[in-house]
């Protein structure tokens, strides 16, 4: 599991995106929504319905940026890799994907913060409703206790031997 | 034995719903037919059965990440009629204009600068990988960051008017929930000279790349139809937020001549195919065959008499000039219509900033109830239509939408089959007939995203496949 390189006085922000009327496809906000409720210093956050030209805006604006959005292949309870900028948008640029945002991001603004993709991994998207699935609520539950440890792990002085940029590795996502 | 051959182009992304283009072949090799394949999601209705009617104008932005504001204030208008709300005060009524230009200004800024201008800077033909939005950040950066920015002001006009960029809340029944304050109403207004600037500065390169391109423009996905649209009561101006139901024929003759949109079931017909889940609208009056129509900036431009703002009406002077007076026929004439509608919008932003009404307090009016209503309002992309009953116990019992894409499936379909005709060449999928049928397809800017888009679908695939079904050729375009 990849670990955020972060740490106190960086500018956090978390990106999730989703339609919370397609049940598990919504977990980006709700992911969203959940670290807003736990106040976590440094992190800004921000939803969306699809990810769009002026995320890439936001994202100039950040330190590190945590792109969380519902997986349909990752292992349960998520999954979170380093994000390099690709520059291979799709069919449509109605949606760009967090590659191209951050691409975006690197071209008009000159800004390379560290990313992170967090895929969390859902079950149900077919149909309109809203709330998540059992599955989908347990494993958004584990995904913003390992981000809020992240955040806490990266505000505690680090100890001298370790690299001062370097986040946690949490053991049981290795 | 049936030597037929069907050329299949897949976009499987979530993103953008589920389109299939199939062509196909006849015994001797040439295209005998074309066919856009949309899987509308359905089942959005029963969704909003059984609610409240005051929770509609929330509940149906879930419907489309792309154009949330159109349904908001379509199904808020639609809900006037159940309190009875014929006449909005000035100011609820000025702020839901506010509110739906500024999402016509972003709408139409994000498509021209970033999902057109990669066609139309680097040629149809260009390197896929160069021809996109990154492309023309690399090539051509202030043009890029110009589209971000116009966005991003349609946005923050969306975001003072309705409370947040997505899931607004402004627009209630019988009026709006807030008023716009002085501090957005001066930045806003501070802002809005670069605006029009950079609205000024697109329509000019869109004309200039029409009338450079015009002999292509008029081969390339181009046909007669006719065009549908809402226009201003009384005088026939382009009006995007409401109005009455106007639909001309090739010639530029009125077959619907300023219906009430109440009357919608009674001039337009919704046609299913086998073969497709989405359905395709026709004028009643001209039958399946013949009253297929399109909708959006060039129907629009097409039905309206006039643009009541001054620098888009010498534009679409200009414009109606360029298409000889008579409806377009030219998909890629979309393109310049887009960027006249974009002026007229930056124009009407500036006149209701103007306007002392917008930070007005009287927000919401009622009447008398009544249970069957109808919200249409020319969404970015054309006609919306919302319908719903609501019973007595204030829940809605019946609801009924036309999205603007619905009723341009034919067209695009035509555009498809015009776009294979040419560049289709035995069986082989090329890089260039791959290009122009995303050219043709892009020029309606489809929504196709009332869908899910999680993480691991694939964008693009296309497959030959022979006479017996079997997959012969397959090729795959994107992440």
């Amino acid at each position: 599991m990849t670990a955020l390189r972060t740490a106190a006085g960086k500018r956090v922000l978390v990106l999730g995106w989703g339609n919370p009327g397609r049940r598990d496809d919504g977990l980006g906000p709700a992911f969203v929504e959940r670290v807003r409720g736990l106040e976590l210093p440094g992190v800004e956050s921000e939803s969306a319905y699809q990810l769009q030209v002026e995320h890439a805006g936001s994202v100039a604006e950040a330190d590190v940026v945590v792109f969380v959005d519902a997986d349909i292949s990752a292992p349960a309870p998520f999954r979170a890799r380093r994000l390099e900028p690709e520059g291979h948008p799709a069919f449509s640029t109605h949606a760009l994907s967090p590659g191209s945002v951050l691409a975006l991001a690197g071209e008009l603004f000159d800004a390379r913060p560290e990313a992170v993709l967090v895929g969390v991994r859902g079950y149900e998207f077919d149909g309109f409703g809203e709330g998540l699935s059992e599955g989908a609520t347990a494993n958004l539950a584990a995904a913003a206790a390992w981000f809020a440890g992240e955040i806490e792990a990266s505000s505690r002085p680090a100890p001298p031997a370790a690299e001062p940029c370097a986040g946690r590795v949490p053991a049981h996502h290795g | 034995m049936n030597t037929t051959r069907r050329v299949v182009i897949e976009p499987l992304t979530r993103v953008e719903g589920h389109g299939k283009v199939t062509i196909r072949l006849d015994e001797a090799g040439a295209v005998e037919s074309a066919r856009l394949h949309i899987v509308e999601f359905r089942g959005f209705e029963r969704f909003i059965q059984g609610r409240p009617y005051w929770e509609i104008p929330v509940v149906v932005q879930r419907l489309c990440g792309i154009c949330p504001v159109s349904h908001h204030l379509a199904a808020a208008k639609a809900m006037d009629g159940v309190v009875g709300a014929d006449e909005l005060t000035p100011t609820a009524e000025k702020v839901r204009r506010l509110m739906h230009y500024g999402q016509i200004f972003q709408s139409h800024a994000l498509h021209f600068f970033h999902l057109a201008s990669p066609d139309l800077l680097f040629g149809f033909d260009s390197e896929p990988a160069k021809r996109n939005v990154l492309g023309v950040a690399g090539a051509y950066p202030e043009l890029a960051r110009q589209g971000i920015l116009m966005r991003k002001y349609g946005q923050e006009i969306i975001r003072a008017t309705a409370g947040k960029k997505i899931h607004g809340t402004g627009a209630i029944p019988g009026g709006v929930n807030r008023s716009l304050s002085a501090a957005d109403r001066a930045a806003l207004a501070e802002e809005l000279p670069r605006q029009k600037d950079w609205a000024r500065d697109a329509v000019r390169i869109a004309r200039d790349y029409t009338l450079e391109h015009a002999d292509f423009a008029a081969e390339f996905a181009a046909f007669p139809s006719n065009h549908l649209a809402l226009v201003r009561r009384g005088d026939g101006a382009l009006d995007l937020y409401d109005g009455v139901l106007r639909a001309v024929d090739p010639a530029g003759e009125r077959v619907l001549d300023d219906v009430e949109v109440s009357r919608y079931l009674d001039v337009l017909v919704e046609e299913v195919r086998p073969w497709s889940y989405m359905k395709f609208p026709f004028l009643r009056s001209l039958g399946p065959e013949n009253g297929w129509y399109r909708v959006g900036p060039l129907a629009r431009l097409a039905v309206c008499d006039h643009i009541d703002t001054p620098e888009a009406e010498e534009a679409r002077r200009e414009f109606a000039t360029a298409m000889g007076g008579r409806p377009g026929t030219m998909s890629l004439a979309y393109h310049w219509a887009r960027m006249v509608e974009t002026l007229h919008a930056v124009e009407v932003i500036e006149r209701l900033l103007d306007d002392p009404d917008i930070e007005g307090d009287d927000l919401v009016t009622k009447g008398e109830r009544r249970s069957e209503v109808y919200g249409v309002i020319e969404a970015p992309r054309g006609t919306l239509f919302h319908h719903y009953v609501v019973g007595d116990d204030d829940t809605v019992v019946m609801a009924n939408l036309i999205v603007s894409t619905t009723s341009n499936n034919e067209p695009m379909n035509r555009a498809v089959e015009s776009v294979a005709r040419r560049f289709l060449s035995g069986t082989e999928i090329t890089e260039g007939l791959l290009n122009h049928v995303e050219v043709a397809i892009r020029a309606y800017d489809p929504c196709l995203s009332c869908a899910t888009h999680a993480l691991g679908r694939m964008p693009l695939v296309v497959e030959v496949h022979d006479a017996a079904g079997a997959l012969v050729a397959e090729a795959r375009r994107g992440a």
